[in-house]
């Protein structure tokens, strides 16, 4: 996947007093499975992925993927089609509670991408039973555990066939053991050979699994490169700083 | 013995449902007997000169029922299209809705029947005071379902809607799957209180001498001058309507839970 942000500025108006978070940010990277968006609270990384998500406007500038400028100044129909290109997994699951788990990841599928309900009934068991989660597909999301709510959430992003898969914090919601679960599924979706961006707050895993890492801070990407290199031998000074203070425990 | 689980019993606990059975059983009972045997106490016939009148009855109890339920067709349809309209982004629009809400509930309904009535539908030529009782109480309670619906919506987590825009739902496939299942649930109590009060609501058309129920009753009183044989089936008339529905109501509620 190759990945262009071009000078990429959003600016948030809270208390009557404007906020810019991303501020020309260009990004330029070429990566085959995982990029890690990392860097401290509020430095942009989770505005920059609703940008390239098609969920919020840029004030100025473009993203590219593989070359297709995304249509983010576009009316909303021709936004709507590119989201749907797209797979997006949130902090929060956002699964809809009024529907069983595989409901939950057939109704994209009929409504949005055109399945017939045999066919996405077919495709939902195929991808529930690749995330484990075959024998939870009848229950409601309230009845399932963080990580397997996160799984079928990771499940409905991935049904559609996304051609790039976008994750927000996806286990900043979960206790350590259900975090470890969804890293290894998410380290796993690798082999499948869709692109992944995620924004994480978990370095050991970012250094691990990604194969490129951005940093970013006060709404620039201060640093990147791949992660072997990001995490042994940062050049930035925020960079060098960041990772003494969370890598410090 | 200990007769504190009988008398005490904390709101929202789940152990005792038959016991709370019971208690409305009992009271009930008392007050039925209480008011039969208070009417049994009136001289014997005094039932017989209004039996004479049950067709007026019956035909103001059957007007009270379509009444009711042509305008609460209506006025869930005007309440829907005001939700919409008071949520839109088209300013005057929105605008026209919240003057509508606003001044709908701000006014008594008696008043608001006397003055649509005798003043806009006398001016337009609405002759029909049938068509023209419906529509004023379909005006009367759209304004209140449109608040009801409106709240419903808006209790919908932000993170529902981001979520369904990531998918890529259209606006209306995000209605229909998304929004509305979830704020259905979510007004179901105060929608099943809001039809039972446009049922009780209906006994003001009375005011401007449409046949329904509660004139039916009050003519029949003033031709027996039986206050109480002609009051009590009115007042058990509408019970019959709108207990069923707060019951129902509860099944559905019951039914239709989920956890978030």
């Amino acid at each position: 996947m190759k990945l262009k942000v071009h000078s990429v500025t959003k600016s948030f108006v809270s208390g009557g007093e404007q906020r810019r978070v991303l501020d020309q940010l260009s990004l330029e990277v070429d990566f085959p499975h995982v990029l890690a968006l990392l860097g401290p609270s509020g430095g942009g990384k989770s505005t920059l992925l609703r940008i390239i998500a098609g969920l919020e406007r840029p004030d100025s500038g473009s993203v590219t993927l593989d070359g297709e400028v995304a249509p983010l100044g576009k009316g909303e129909i021709t936004l709507r089609d590119y989201r749907r290109s797209l797979g997006v997994v949130f902090q929060a699951f956002n699964l809809f509670p009024h529907m069983t788990a595989l409901r939950n990841v057939m109704l994209p599928l009929i409504v949005v991408h055109g399945l017939t309900e045999e066919d996405a009934l077919s495709r939902g068991l195929e991808v529930m039973e690749r995330l484990g989660m075959a024998d939870h597909g009848l229950k409601f999301p309230s009845q399932l555990s963080g990580g397997q709510r996160q799984r079928v959430a990771i499940a409905r992003a991935l049904a559609s066939k996304p051609r790039f898969l976008l994750f927000d914090e996806p286990t900043s919601a979960l206790d350590p053991e259900m975090t470890a679960e969804v890293l290894a599924l998410i380290a796993e979706l690798k082999e499948t050979g869709t692109p992944m961006l995620l924004v994480t707050h978990e370095m050991g895993f970012a250094r691990k699994v990604a194969d490129q890492v951005a940093f970013l801070a006060k709404g620039r990407v201060l640093e990147q490169g791949s992660s072997a290199e990001f995490f042994s031998n940062p050049t930035s000074v925020e960079a060098q700083r960041f990772l003494a203070k969370v890598l410090a425990y | 013995m200990n007769l504190k689980p009988l008398l005490i019993d904390q709101p929202g606990s789940k152990s005792s449902a038959w016991i709370r059975s019971a208690w409305m059983f009992l009271l009930a009972s008392l007050l039925c007997c209480g008011v039969m045997s208070w009417a049994a106490g009136f001289s014997s016939g005094a039932w017989d000169s209004v039996w004479k009148y049950r067709d007026v009855f019956w035909k103001g109890w059957g007007l009270t029922i379509v009444i009711s339920v042509l305008s609460l067709l209506l006025s869930t349809l005007i309440g829907i299209v005001a939700a919409l309209a008071r949520r839109s982004c088209i300013l005057p629009l929105r605008s026209a809705a919240l003057l509508y809400i606003d001044v709908v509930r701000g006014t008594p309904l008696l008043v608001l029947i006397l003055f649509l009535y005798y003043v806009v539908a006398d001016g337009i030529g609405l002759q029909d005071r049938f068509v023209a009782g419906i529509l004023i109480l379909s005006l009367f309670g759209g304004a209140y379902l449109a608040e009801i619906i409106r709240s419903g919506i808006e209790a919908i987590p932000a993170s529902q809607l981001e979520s369904a825009r990531a998918i890529g739902f259209t606006p209306w496939q995000t209605y229909r799957h998304v929004i509305i299942p979830q704020a259905l649930r979510q007004i179901l109590p105060p929608l099943a209180g809001q039809f039972a009060s446009l049922i009780k609501d209906s006994s003001l058309l009375s005011i401007i001498a449409i046949g329904e129920f509660t004139l039916a009753a009050q003519q029949v009183n003033s031709a027996t001058y039986r206050t109480l044989e002609s009051y009590l089936p009115l007042a058990l008339g509408y019970l019959v309507l709108t207990l069923p529905i707060s019951l129902f109501s509860k099944s559905l509620e019951q039914r239709l839970r989920f956890e978030t």
